[in-house]
Parts: structure tokens; C-alpha cells; sequence
């Protein structure tokens, strides 16, 4: 008896797996358990590649139905390769910053894209072939540096919430869960690094977008909602930047941008397809 | 000139980019809830009459290219350039700063200093500076009196990155503007086997002169299984005077460019007529008729009576038709043919090739963009600005030796203009590399 396992399964899976991850980090936050610490780092680097084979299988199978592309042109697809992404991006920086309570807020983020992705009756799973406007090179790029930039900006709201919380903890001087959270000057550096290597890989994902739309349609900048808003997202990034470098904003002020920064981020994302009407309504169906 | 200084302040504050960038974000959303480009009764119908002529008035309907958006735009342009004039001079003075005058004071005083002292006749004084070069700074050298003093650095220009991030965008606007003025967007629609000369603006559907003539050979669309378009396709042809000098198949994400004119692959239209090609297999002659749906049609010249009598078809799609052809005084043949397929029909000892195809008009993008490359350029030249502002460092070490009657002392200097903790663990580094040059283990 051969086992196969298709794609839709293992992403099936990665719903649930990134659910215990979440938990486990939980857990390393809540009982202060830092032995659990690896056993989570290496239950979700698991989940990781194996969400990743299902994101390579889904791109073979589309092959193997005739209508081969990368597994990133519907919603579906774009909620699984986020969710991919903040992970990839989450060990990255546990792996450099040595921080493993970050997991607790970040691995939430792909864990309920996942399960909007799985489980949502608003999007179709089914690998569907590409109308003629989507067949492009560029549509890899496009959407793989928004994704990144996407990720990186969860990222960064997951560390604002957590210096929220150490912040209003150290207020009150009680020993609390927030006590084992990094300190305030550690949180501030990652959320100031998430935030511009977010920025950098959204500055690309629209260039590239900008680039793709002039070569289908002639324009590169046609004030599309999609378009509008990913430049809303942009600015308001850039804002806070320039708020911190140079007038020296403190590191709460930035943690609530960086929370805000994702409503827009989500509002980019998910908002423009859903509420309103335009070019990139591919996103939604 | 207090006015003049006032004025200066005023465009060279973050404070006010910062206003700008707040201004044009929220600005922005609401050209994303009001639907754009509408015409005015759209307004009165969701608005109100009210409200709409509110909107009018302040060109909510075309706001991206209202006076006061143009403005904010113009205003962020205009903090842009002078903050940089403002501030580039100091910067371009650090850069190229004669960093062998920094004084002996000021190298002891830094953040990043370390102090050995070690006697004139230790051996690892010698290696010094190669240490340094083998490390990867390259050193340049002052000497005094028996003193010396080595320094390094690196990515200096690294501290332009910011300027060029600002520079680009300006790049980006004159490309748009230059897009804007000396460029047009419209469009046309060429049934197959006809050309034009002209295409119809975007804003106002008014003919522009292309000054050479575009022909549309073929058109073909392909569908998947579930009825969804899998690809559009057009076989162009470009003639001046009727002499043919381009010719190019084209599809959506592929298009042509002649003249500084590219044709997009956008949209088709289906006709209810038929592209007939006839062949006489004998002879070798061939004919092409466009046939209206249901009228008959002859060749007078081969004697041929034929049209297409029926189609069965799939929304606007003929899928296969059914083709009435008659020579001379023999029966006639009647075949049913699946669009743009050929078949081979024989009556009265003669042989035919015929191809039927479905008539179609390509609707192609016309634009004309001399701005363009200059906002590639501005893209390229934001991600280098980017890159070099937050990922490069300028770092700058010293390493003053001090010879005197004592003895030797030498001090190990630094600094970063960014990201101090990457640089404490370099100098760091460097530290127990001289450490080791004086074998001292600590």
C-alpha cells in the first residue's frame, strides 16, 4: 500500500501544527518552562518544512493538471505562503537574537492565517489555471517581496504588543508573565529592524508591482485602491521612521505604530480585495 | 532675510515632511472609498446632489490629479530638495574629513577606546598596522616626531544612501511628470485582417495620430476546460507607406513597441462574422473572404458558392459552424467545422482546403511613456538608497602610538554613525587581536 500524501493535506496539517506551536511557545511564556523552549523551536521548524513541501507539491501538482504556475495567485495561496513567510522570518530572528518568547506573539500571526486559509468559505482552494493578465514572470517577484515585507511587518506588530505589555507591567512593579519578557531596549531594536526590512521588501513589492502593471497594461501607476493603499502602508512606515530617527521618538509611541502599521498592512492585504473594488480583485474568490 | 531664514526652516523641518506624508496617506484613502473616475450623475445617484457638487468642487472625482493633491505633492518635492541642499554639505564633509588630523584628545575621548602600554622594544608593535590590513582596513598613515597614527574606514559613502533614497524620488515625479506631458494613453480595437492609423485617448476617447499604420493579421483566443481565458493573441503587423516593418505576435504581458508607441494585448471582441480561407488544391490558389453570419458568398473565379449557415456556440464563442459550399451546378457539401480548424472538401473533382474562423477584433492598450525609464531609474536608484542607508555603516578606526620616555602607549579607537552593538562586537574583536599581538592572554 503506498502512502501519498497530497498538497492539500500537508497544508491541512500545517493549520494544526502551527496551533501547537503557538501553544507551545505559549507555554514556554506562561510556565516560564525554558526547557520546553527547544522542543518548540523544533516542532515549528518542522511544521515550517513541512508546510513548505506542501507549497512545492501544490506548484508540481499544478503542472502535473497542465495549468502550471507558483502557488501564489489566488487568496489561498497568498494566505498560505504568508503565513510561510512570518515563520521563515520568526526563526530567522529567534536563530540571530537568541529570543524565544517572541514565538508566543508571532506564531499566532501565521497559525490564524492558516486557519482562515483552511478553514474560510470565502476562498476557494482549488489550483485554478492563470487568465492571461496573471501569466507573468513578475508576478513571482511581485508577490513574493510584498509577502516578505508583509511578514516582516506581522512581525514587527507582534513585538510592538509585547512591549505594550512589558511597558505597562514595568508601570505597575508586579512580577507577571511580562516579567520574562526581553527588555524594553532589546524590544525597541527589533521592533526599529523588523519594521525597515519590512519597508525595504514592501519599497520592492511595489516596485515590482509598478514594473509588471506597465509591461501587461501600459501604466505603472493607475491609483488602483490595491495600488493606493499599498502606497498608504509605505507612507505610513516611512512616517514612523522618520519619527524615530529624527525626532527621536520614544519606544512606545513606536510600538503603537508598529501595532497600527499591520491594521493597515491587513487593510492592503485583505481590506481592498474584500470591501472595495478594483484591478486586484483576483484576490477574491 | 529673516523672511528667507524662516521661509528655509520651514522646508528644511521633518516636521513638515512628516505633516506632508500624514496629509497625502489620509488624502489617499479617501480617493479609495470614493469610487474614481465616475461620471457626475454616479455621484448625484449615491451621493446626493448636495454632496456631489461638494465633491465637484474639490475634484474628489479625479482627486490624484486635483490642484491640492498635485500640491501636497509638490510640497513634499520642494521639502525634499531643500533639506538635502540643506544638509548634504555637512555630510559630504564628513565623508571626506582628513581623519589623520583628528587630534589625541578627541581619539582618547571616544565611546569605543582602549589603551595598552607597552614597553618601545616589544615585538608586536611591528606588526600593527599589517594586523589592521588583515583584518580589512586599509590604513592610512601620519607620522610625528617618533608618533604615529594609523586610521581606517569603511563605507563612508554609505552615509549619501539617505540622500540618494530622497533623490530617487524625485527621480520617480520628473519621470512622471515628463510621462505626463509628452506622453498618452488610449486605446483601439482592429478587427482581424484591418488596420488603423490612429488609436482613441484614455480621458476623452479623442483620435491620436499614431503617424504609421497598424494591422491586425490574426487574433486568437485560447480557453481553458472551465471556460476561462487562457490566452489572447495577436499577430501585428506595423507598415509605413505600406511598406511592412515590423511584425510581431503579441499577448497579454507581451507587448509591441514601435516608435516609442507599445500596444498591450487588453480585451477582444467577438464578431458575428467568419474568416473563410479557401484553397484550390490543384492549382494552388487561395482566397481569403470575411463572411457575415448567414449570408452567402461567392468566388466568382473558381465558381464557388459557399457561407456559414448555423454555429453552435458557447456565449459569444463560435465553437464549430456549419459550413454550406456549392461549385458550379454540383451539390453542395455541408460540413461542420470547429472554429479555426481546416478540412478538406471534394465536389464536382475538385479539391478544397478550407479553413473557418470566428472574426474578432483585438483590443489593444495604446501608450506612449518618454518618462518612463526615468522612473526605473528612480525605483533602482531607492533600493540602492535603501540598501546603502540601512545596511551599510561607516566605521572608522584609529590606532595612535605614542612613543616617549616611558615607553610606548597606544590607543584603539572607533566609531559608528549606526547600529552600535554590531560595532562593539567588531572593535571587540580588534581589541583581542592587538591583545594577542602582545601575547597578552586576558
Amino acid at each position: 500500500m503506498e502512502l501519498r500524501m497530497d498538497s492539500s493535506q500537508l497544508l491541512g496539517i500545517t493549520t494544526f501544527t502551527y496551533m501547537f506551536s503557538t501553544l507551545l511557545y505559549v507555554a514556554v511564556l506562561v510556565f516560564k518552562a525554558s526547557k520546553l523552549g527547544s522542543v518548540a523551536t523544533v516542532f515549528t521548524a518542522m511544521a515550517w518544512l513541512i508546510q513548505t513541501a506542501g507549497i512545492a507539491l501544490r506548484w508540481v501538482e499544478s503542472y502535473q493538471m497542465g495549468i502550471g504556475h507558483a502557488p501564489l495567485t489566488n487568496m489561498y495561496e497568498s494566505v498560505v505562503f504568508f503565513a510561510w513567510t512570518i515563520i521563515a522570518l520568526y526563526l530567522f530572528i529567534e536563530w540571530k537574537f537568541k529570543i524565544r518568547i517572541i514565538g508566543a506573539f508571532a506564531t499566532p500571526f501565521a497559525f490564524l492565517a492558516m486557519a482562515y486559509a483552511s478553514f474560510s468559505g470565502e476562498i476557494g482552494k482549488e489550483i485554478s489555471p492563470l487568465v492571461p493578465a496573471l501569466q507573468s514572470n513578475w508576478l513571482i517577484a511581485h508577490v513574493v517581496t510584498c509577502f516578505i515585507g508583509y511578514a516582516a511587518f506581522a512581525v514587527a506588530a507582534a513585538l510592538g504588543i509585547m512591549y505594550v505589555i512589558k511597558n505597562k507591567s514595568e508601570n505597575e512593579s508586579r512580577e507577571t508573565i511580562a516579567g520574562t519578557l526581553p527588555p524594553l531596549p532589546v524590544l525597541d531594536d527589533l521592533i526599529h529592524k523588523t519594521m525597515v526590512f519590512g519597508f525595504i521588501w514592501l519599497s520592492a513589492g511595489i516596485i515590482t508591482g509598478a514594473i509588471w502593471a506597465n509591461s501587461a497594461w501600459g501604466t505603472y501607476w493607475s491609483w488602483d485602491p490595491k495600488e493606493t493603499w499599498s502606497l498608504i502602508t509605505w507612507f505610513f512606515y516611512a512616517i514612523t521612521l522618520h519619527a524615530r530617527y529624527t525626532r527621536g521618538w520614544a519606544g512606545m509611541r513606536i510600538a503603537f505604530l508598529a501595532i497600527f502599521g499591520f491594521v493597515s498592512v491587513l487593510f492592503t492585504y485583505y481590506g481592498v480585495n474584500f470591501l472595495l473594488s478594483g484591478l486586484h480583485s483576483y484576490g477574491s474568490s | 532675510m529673516k523672511l528667507f531664514d524662516t521661509l528655509w526652516a520651514f522646508f528644511t523641518s521633518v516636521k513638515l515632511a512628516i505633516f506632508t506624508l500624514c496629509s497625502l496617506a489620509v488624502t489617499s484613502i479617501v480617493g479609495t472609498i470614493i469610487p474614481q473616475g465616475k461620471p457626475y450623475s454616479f455621484y448625484i445617484d449615491n451621493y446626493g446632489a448636495k454632496t456631489a457638487q461638494f465633491f465637484h468642487i474639490l475634484s474628489i472625482p479625479d482627486m490624484y490629479s486635483s490642484w491640492w493633491f498635485l500640491g501636497l505633492l509638490g510640497l513634499l518635492s520642494t521639502n525634499l530638495i531643500i533639506c538635502s541642499i540643506d544638509r548634504l554639505p555637512a555630510v559630504l564633509r564628513i565623508i571626506t574629513a582628513d581623519n589623520l588630523a583628528m587630534s589625541t584628545e578627541r581619539i582618547q575621548k571616544m565611546v569605543f577606546c582602549r589603551k595598552w602600554q607597552v614597553p618601545s622594544d616589544h615585538p608586536g608593535l611591528a606588526g600593527l598596522p599589517e594586523l589592521l590590513r588583515k583584518a580589512g582596513w586599509n590604513t592610512t598613515v601620519r607620522r610625528e616626531d617618533r608618533n604615529e597614527l594609523y586610521f581606517g574606514q569603511k563605507h563612508r559613502w554609505s552615509r549619501i544612501g539617505v540622500y540618494i533614497v530622497h533623490l530617487s524620488i524625485l527621480v520617480i515625479f520628473v519621470g512622471a511628470i515628463i510621462g505626463h506631458f509628452l506622453g498618452f494613453k488610449g486605446s483601439v480595437m482592429i478587427p482581424e485582417l484591418r488596420s488603423t492609423e490612429q488609436a482613441y485617448a484614455a480621458k476623452d476617447s479623442s483620435p491620436i495620430a499614431l503617424g504609421f499604420e497598424i494591422r491586425c493579421d490574426s487574433f486568437t483566443v485560447d480557453f481553458y476546460d472551465n471556460g476561462m481565458p487562457k490566452d489572447y493573441k495577436s499577430s501585428l503587423t506595423i507598415l509605413e507607406k505600406d511598406r511592412v516593418l515590423l511584425q510581431k505576435d503579441i499577448e497579454v504581458n507581451n507587448p509591441l513597441t514601435y516608435r516609442g508607441i507599445t500596444f498591450y494585448q487588453a480585451s477582444y471582441e467577438a464578431y458575428r462574422d467568419f474568416i473563410l480561407s479557401i484553397t484550390d488544391k490543384a492549382t494552388g490558389q487561395s482566397k481569403r473572404f470575411v463572411l457575415p453570419f448567414q449570408q452567402q458568398t461567392t468566388w466568382d473565379d473558381q465558381n464557388l458558392q459557399f457561407g456559414v449557415i448555423n454555429t453552435e456556440a458557447m456565449g459569444q464563442r463560435a465553437v464549430r459552424s456549419k459550413i454550406w459550399f456549392k461549385l458550379g451546378e454540383n451539390p453542395a457539401t455541408v460540413v461542420w467545422l470547429a472554429d479555426n480548424t481546416s478540412t478538406s472538401i471534394s465536389s464536382g473533382g475538385k479539391e478544397y482546403n478550407l479553413t473557418a474562423k470566428q472574426m474578432y477584433a483585438t483590443g489593444l492598450q495604446v501608450a506612449k511613456d518618454p518618462g518612463v525609464w526615468l522612473v526605473y531609474i528612480g525605483c533602482g536608484l531607492m533600493m540602492i538608497g535603501l540598501y546603502m542607508a540601512f545596511f551599510l555603516t561607516h566605521k572608522r578606526i584609529w590606532l595612535y602610538k605614542h612613543v616617549d620616555a616611558t615607553g610606548v602607549t597606544l590607543y584603539l579607537s572607533g566609531s559608528t554613525n549606526k547600529n552600535k552593538p554590531a560595532f562593539a562586537r567588531l572593535f571587540s574583536r580588534l581589541e583581542r587581536l592587538v591583545d594577542q599581538a602582545f601575547e597578552l592572554r586576558l
